[in-house]
């Protein structure tokens, strides 16, 4: 049951991948790639990151799409002229093709050390997804923490100065 | 249960999708989306690890990566929005003013 359900939001998720880099027109490709950030939420529930899932909605595909979808409208972007053949595409599937291979050969030869840390479903059911995080955030994690706070204001003067008129 | 092999095999199906994208396609905000596509497919590895490893750091990590894209996405989109303002464009072979 539960691989039939991975298999199916694989696939979803897959398929609307490919739309977003084969879509001529943005916005087909920002709705698929929001269709695609909906199903690795699903994926995150399945791996017992409930936290996880509800900041990839919210975060992912509330405030960033929401936030591209709005450029591509208000620059008014056209659809791509349909190009018949270019170097670059033929060039760029036959390095993602080797690049799949690679991580896939990788991948097969490669085994878990066996070293697990302790945490658990019962674990995460009893305590708490967000608390568990939250433990993690503020006791181990707490400089990077900080840092990530400057680095969001820097985001925001830049973004602020990068729109003003003469630039 | 799933092994870890499933979803890091679907992670990697997905970066490479946006791997493919990024080089292929010239808009450039649809280039920042496979951008954020391939960040999506390495969140899910950590996540993955995360759970069959047992430890919580792998995500906190997303949560940082997470933080990062938002700051990515405020500032790459300010800068499309000011290229488009000077050139009418937003097209990367119009990105060419450091070329050599």
């Amino acid at each position: 049951m539960e691989t039939l359900f991975f298999t199916l939001v694989a696939a979803v998720a897959v398929i609307s991948a490919l739309m977003v880099v084969t879509c001529r027109n943005p916005i087909n490709s920002a709705l698929s790639l929001i269709l695609t950030f909906f199903c690795l939420a699903t994926f995150y529930v399945m791996l017992d990151a409930p936290f996880m899932a509800a900041i990839q909605v919210i975060v992912y595909a509330g405030a960033i799409m929401v936030l591209i979808v709005f450029v591509i409208m208000l620059l008014n972007i056209r659809s791509e002229a349909g190009k018949r053949y270019t170097h670059a595409g033929v060039i760029g599937s036959i390095i993602g093709v080797l690049l799949l291979f690679l991580t896939l050969n990788f991948l097969n030869k490669s085994t878990l050390t066996g070293a697990h840390g302790g945490l658990d479903t019962a674990i995460i059911n009893k305590v708490g997804h967000t608390e568990i995080i939250g433990r993690a955030l503020f006791t181990d994690f707490l400089l990077p923490f900080e840092i990530t706070s400057i680095l969001l204001l820097v985001a925001i003067v830049g973004a602020v100065i990068l729109s003003k008129k003469k630039i | 249960m799933l092994s870890l092999h499933s979803y890091l095999i679907l992670s990697a199906i997905l970066f490479s999708i946006g791997t493919v994208g990024v080089l292929i396609r010239r808009n450039a905000i649809v280039i920042f989306m496979c951008v954020e596509l391939m960040l999506n497919s390495v969140n899910m590895t950590f996540i993955a690890f995360s759970k069959y490893l047992g430890n919580i750091d792998g995500q906190i990590f997303v949560f940082f990566v997470m933080t990062v894209a938002a700051a990515e996405a405020a500032v790459g989109l300010a800068l499309m929005i000011a290229f488009y303002k000077n050139r009418e464009s937003n097209d990367v072979e119009d990105l060419n003013l450091m070329k050599w």
